[in-house]
């Protein structure tokens, strides 16, 4: 769980009151904030988990969730009346209605999978894929697509050599993605890092002709950012190595996962391929990877709240809606459950904004743009990632999730009292100061410019070379300090703060283009607005506006092909 | 509810010579921040409609107050009560366009954003001042006034400069790209950008644009004349030089006296290029011969103009007078010419020595530069074809001034360039001070969108295509 961009959205998760951190923080193996040496809107949790007890892990958690029925079946079909969705039906012919309906289906929606020539049924190895769903939604009126994506070999962790792999141990101060009390790992299990290299790309090239992806029976389309390795090797050809993550399934596994060498060649080429590998000259396969192509259908179909826009209550989330990733499946699973929730409850319906989290990003992108490509979560799709940090989710959204009766009395209190302490830490580091021969030796010792001058630690923490890390030690050799206050800190507590200052100018400047354009956000186009209607709009922006049906104004801004003059017609043709 | 936005600034009359303009800004804030320029009552404090006379003056220079752009006439509205309905200021100014793009200019230093086409129309409605029916007329305007200028973009980017902007765009997209790469793929095999070709990228850019910015003023003056000022003591013959190059060419003079202080400026062509000699009304006044030329006063006039000329006495002025208008049109760093009068009056070899002396005495304390040559005319016998010439020369080789090059004349393509180079400036600060690559990108994503307005839509769509079209990325 977790990496650039999608760590903060599982803290995101977290801090509205989802259970994706503090399950991913009970079954880590291993943890590690990714991107360190950048700056602090980088920084990224992310986990390697037991893949077993994640699953046991999250079953238990629903079991002890109140209100919670269960039936294990396939859905075979929506019950759909008035536009309004009643329920399901089964593949056993049981019938269950509901008020609200959210469909998760994964990649098994006609999901075919490939391995070499071979070809079955399924969404997942050992699981059948369901069929008629698709057929039916496409009855209704939406419309859908075939997309593509694979997983590498499982590997016998006792056949490897790990000495001639690069070891990549856990974090050594392990953090975790809750905000709640969870524990840090007190041990953790290493990764491993090794290369392909020329004898294995030779070994996959004798797989090609037998590959369906160049065969061209996969038609669905792939992402371009984690591409199959043949598919590696043939666009990049000139690249003479490729990185292999060696992961551990689990604690007490043997099972590893071969990340980066996703593949649907024939499993015999996989095998001699993987042989070929440093530290993998004995490797023993336990299941070859494979292809999958399922079923979605364009987000484009769908509202804010991920209610589509053709049946009322009727909800999807995840690869249903053209994504990857369980971070991003998860998110949408949140915002379609709470929305799912909302509507049967006659509460307003809930979203979150672009500037307020990577969860409101990729839903607006997802129903504004669409996606041509199983869509991930990129720190660059977010205009303002550096306000969307992993440090600061509580503080954009547990109010919202506490509102919505999602987050718990205690998790806001805690916000509120971080958010006390945070204000308070700031006050100091703003007003304390430091006269030189207090803190000349340790900036001399830092390579840091001694003072001349008394000199507020605010100012010193602006100094490129000076840390997050040092801002309480600053803090406590101004004479005036109160070290017992100081030590109640807790270790986010002041990280926050620090990073407040630190960067202010840049961040208020951040926070002054959000607001901006903010207001667009909250001017909305009538879903029977007429763009025919609306002479003066250049032809592209006219074609794309009545496509795409952007629900804001701000939505129609992020569209290609809508200029600046488009914007402006269509804010004086809309009234207010 | 009314919304106050971001204030915005442009010529609410249309543009062209008349006897005034008006300027409008529009926004939170609009007030208090024409106050900023503006000498005579402080307007904050004052009420909605009405009017005050005063002074809009440049930004100070130290502890110098700035100089005086021209007399305006300021009006205050306050919200709800005027045509945005948000706070308005309409200042009423000379009818010059060389005053409206100073005080425009003046107003975007103090933080205006010069109004996008319609953008006032759009504020108000927005706020409710129109219905429907006439806010369909306003969007045809939007929509003409938009087509319009792009197709001015177009033509004005000429030169290869617009070409060249796209590719540096597109080896910045691809650059910024190559950060964007190492933020979000940083874990895994992947180049990283280099700072120092990003940073050699960067000023490349800002070598592109920053002539372009500086062409704005060029621009306006190959659009609207050169406005060229003649300085020099009253009794140089400044009155008589000036009518020795109208009358030639018939320009309208009236004779009365009094009447030329309503014509801000005479118009003079030569070889093609127009000339407007500014402050002329002044001038005229040869009566007024007890009044010294305070050295204030030249300098607004210098300020003023794009090209000086100044005139002396060949037979009375001293070279330590000379030395010292040399120095000072030096410091103005404005293109000048050496004009001494009454050539008729005095001997070769006195203009000889003049010239020596000036030169010999060290004119220039720092002797690095050229002293120019002193342009030796009598405007009495009007013999001024030299200076004729040498002022259409000047026209044609200062680079700034060249018509053949690409001039920046669209105040919007100002504001965008501004803002690319602005942006850069903080990231390549931003590189030397070893700030880590999130933050940058932030400047350079801003520096892209800029760029893009100019030459095309960005997107961080364009982003990722180049990432992903470049790189092997991903597990």
């Amino acid at each position: 769980m977790g990496g650039v961009a999608k760590g903060q959205i599982v803290r995101e998760i977290d801090a509205l009151g989802g259970q994706s951190g503090i399950i991913s923080d009970k079954t880590m193996i291993q943890f590690r904030m990714l991107n360190r040496s950048k700056g602090p809107a980088m920084w990224s949790p992310r986990c390697q988990s037991d893949r077993v007890m994640f699953a046991q892990e999250w079953r238990d958690t629903l079991e002890r969730t109140m209100n919670v029925d269960f039936w294990q079946d396939t859905v075979s079909e929506i019950i759909v009346k008035d536009d309004r969705v009643r329920g399901v039906k089964t593949s056993l012919g049981v019938t269950i209605s509901g008020k609200s309906v959210v469909l998760t289906n994964g990649t098994f929606l006609n999901g075919q999978m490939f391995i070499g020539e071979k070809t079955f049924g399924g969404g997942r190895t050992g699981e059948r894929s369901a069929t008629g769903l698709t057929e039916q939604l496409v009855s209704l009126g939406f419309e859908t697509g075939r997309m593509k994506t694979g997983t590498p070999p499982r590997v016998d962790g006792r056949s490897l050599n790990f000495s001639r792999m690069e070891e990549q141990m856990g974090d050594e101060n392990p953090g975790k993605f809750s905000y709640s009390d969870t524990a840090a790992l007190t041990k953790q299990r290493s990764c491993w890092i090794t290369y392909t290299d020329e004898s294995v790309h030779n070994v996959l090239k004798e797989g090609f002709e037998k590959s369906p992806m160049f065969t061209g029976r996969i038609k669905g389309l792939g992402p371009r950012y984690c591409p199959s390795i043949e598919d590696k090797i043939n666009r990049f050809a000139d690249k003479d190595r490729h990185q292999i993550f060696v992961e551990p399934e689990g604690w007490n596994t043997v099972e590893v996962y071969v990340n980066g060498f996703s593949t649907s060649l024939p499993e015999e080429v996989q095998h001699r391929a993987l042989q070929k590998i440093a530290g993998f000259e004995k490797a023993k396969m336990f299941r070859p990877g494979y292809a999958v192509e399922y079923d979605f259908f364009p987000p484009t179909q769908l509202k804010p709240t991920l209610e589509t826009i053709k049946v009322a209550n009727l909800f999807f989330a995840g690869q249903i809606n053209g994504t990857t990733g369980y971070e991003e499946a998860a998110c949408q699973g949140l915002i379609a459950g709470i929305n799912a929730h909302q509507n049967v409850h006659e509460k307003e319906p809930f979203t979150v904004k672009r500037s307020e989290g990577y969860v409101g990003v990729l839903i607006d992108d997802l129903i504004t743009k669409g996606t041509e490509e199983p869509y991930r979560m990129f720190t660059s799709r977010a205009e303002f990632r550096t306000l969307l940090r992993q440090d600061n989710a509580d503080l954009r959204l547990t109010e919202m999730g506490h509102k919505l009766g999602l987050a718990s009395d205690e998790r806001w209190a805690n916000t509120k009292a971080k958010q006390v302490s945070i204000d308070r830490l700031t006050q100091l580091f703003r007003e304390t100061k430091l006269r030189p021969e207090e803190v000349n030796d340790w900036l001399v010792n830092r390579e840091s410019a001694p003072l001349r001058e008394k000199s507020t630690v605010y100012s010193l923490l602006k100094r490129p070379e000076i840390e997050t890390a040092d801002a309480l030690t600053l803090l406590e050799m101004a004479s005036t300090a109160a070290e017992n206050e100081l030590q109640s800190y807790a270790k986010e507590t002041v990280e926050q703060a620090v990073i407040e200052l630190k960067y202010d100018d840049y961040l208020s400047r951040e926070r002054q283009n959000a607001e901006k354009l903010s207001r667009w956000e909250s001017l909305e186009i009538a879903p029977i607005f007429d763009f025919d209607n609306v002479k003066a709009l250049s032809f592209e922006g006219r074609e794309k506006l009545k496509k795409l049906r952007p629900r804001t104004i701000g939505q129609a801004t992020r569209i290609s092909g809508v200029s600046p003059s488009d914007i402006s017609i269509l804010l004086v043709y809309m009234g207010r | 509810m009314i919304h106050q936005l971001h204030p915005i600034a442009a010529l609410a009359t249309a543009p062209g010579i008349g006897a005034i303009a008006v300027i409008r800004v529009s926004g939170e804030g609009a007030i208090a921040l024409t106050d900023k320029a503006f000498r005579g009552k402080r307007l904050v404090g004052q009420p909605g409609h009405t009017a005050h006379f005063g002074t809009f003056r440049h930004a100070d220079r130290g502890n110098e107050p700035g100089s005086v752009i021209d007399e305006v006439l300021v009006t205050v509205f306050r919200s709800p009560h005027s045509f945005t309905k948000e706070d308005v200021v309409e200042i009423s100014c000379h009818g010059s366009e060389y005053i409206v793009r100073q005080i425009l200019t003046r107003l975007t230093e103090l933080g205006a954003q010069l109004a996008r086409p319609g953008e006032f129309t759009q504020r108000a409605f927005l706020n409710g001042q129109f219905d429907l029916v006439q806010a369909e007329a306003v969007a045809d305007v939007i929509a003409a006034d938009s087509a319009a200028s792009h197709r001015a973009a177009l033509s004005q980017l000429r030169g290869g400069f617009s070409k060249r902007l796209k590719d540096l765009r597109q080896q910045l997209i691809d650059f910024v790209a190559l950060v964007e790469l190492e933020l979000d793929f940083g874990e895994e095999d992947v180049e990283f950008a280099k700072r120092d070709q990003l940073r050699r990228l960067m000023t490349n850019i800002q070598g592109v644009i920053r002539p372009l910015i500086e062409s704005f003023a060029a621009g306006n003056v190959i659009k609207n004349g050169v406005p060229t000022v003649i300085i020099g003591k009253p009794n140089a013959g400044k009155s008589t030089l000036l009518n020795a190059l109208l009358n030639e060419e018939k320009a309208i003079v009236s004779d009365i006296p009094g009447t030329t202080r309503d014509v801000i400026e005479d118009e003079l062509f030569i070889d093609g290029v127009r000339f407007r000699l500014i402050d002329t009304a002044g001038l005229r006044d040869t009566t007024d011969t007890i009044e010294a030329i305070g050295v204030a006063r030249t300098r607004q006039q210098i300020e003023k103009a794009a090209l000086v000329v100044y005139l002396f006495d060949g037979q009375s002025t001293t070279p330590e007078e000379l030395r010292e208008m040399i120095a000072e049109l030096d410091e103005s760093g404005k293109p000048y010419i050496l004009v001494g009068n009454k050539a008729d009056l005095i001997t070769l070899h006195q203009q000889a020595a003049v010239t020596d002396a000036i030169t010999k005495a060290g004119g220039r304390p720092d002797g690095i530069h050229e002293v120019p040559p002193i342009l030796w005319i009598s405007a009495k016998n009007a013999q001024i074809d030299e200076l004729k010439s040498t002022l259409s020369a000047q026209v044609r080789t200062n680079g700034a001034m060249q018509t053949g090059s690409a001039v920046v004349t669209n105040a919007r393509h100002l504001q965008h360039l501004t803002a690319t180079d602005e942006a850069l400036a903080r990231a390549v600060a931003a590189v030397d001070a070893g700030t880590s690559a999130d933050w940058i990108a932030m400047d350079l994503r801003i520096a892209l969108r800029e760029l893009g307005e100019l030459t095309g839509e960005v997107t961080t769509d364009d982003l990722l295509e180049s990432i992903f079209s470049r790189f092997c990325i991903g597990k």
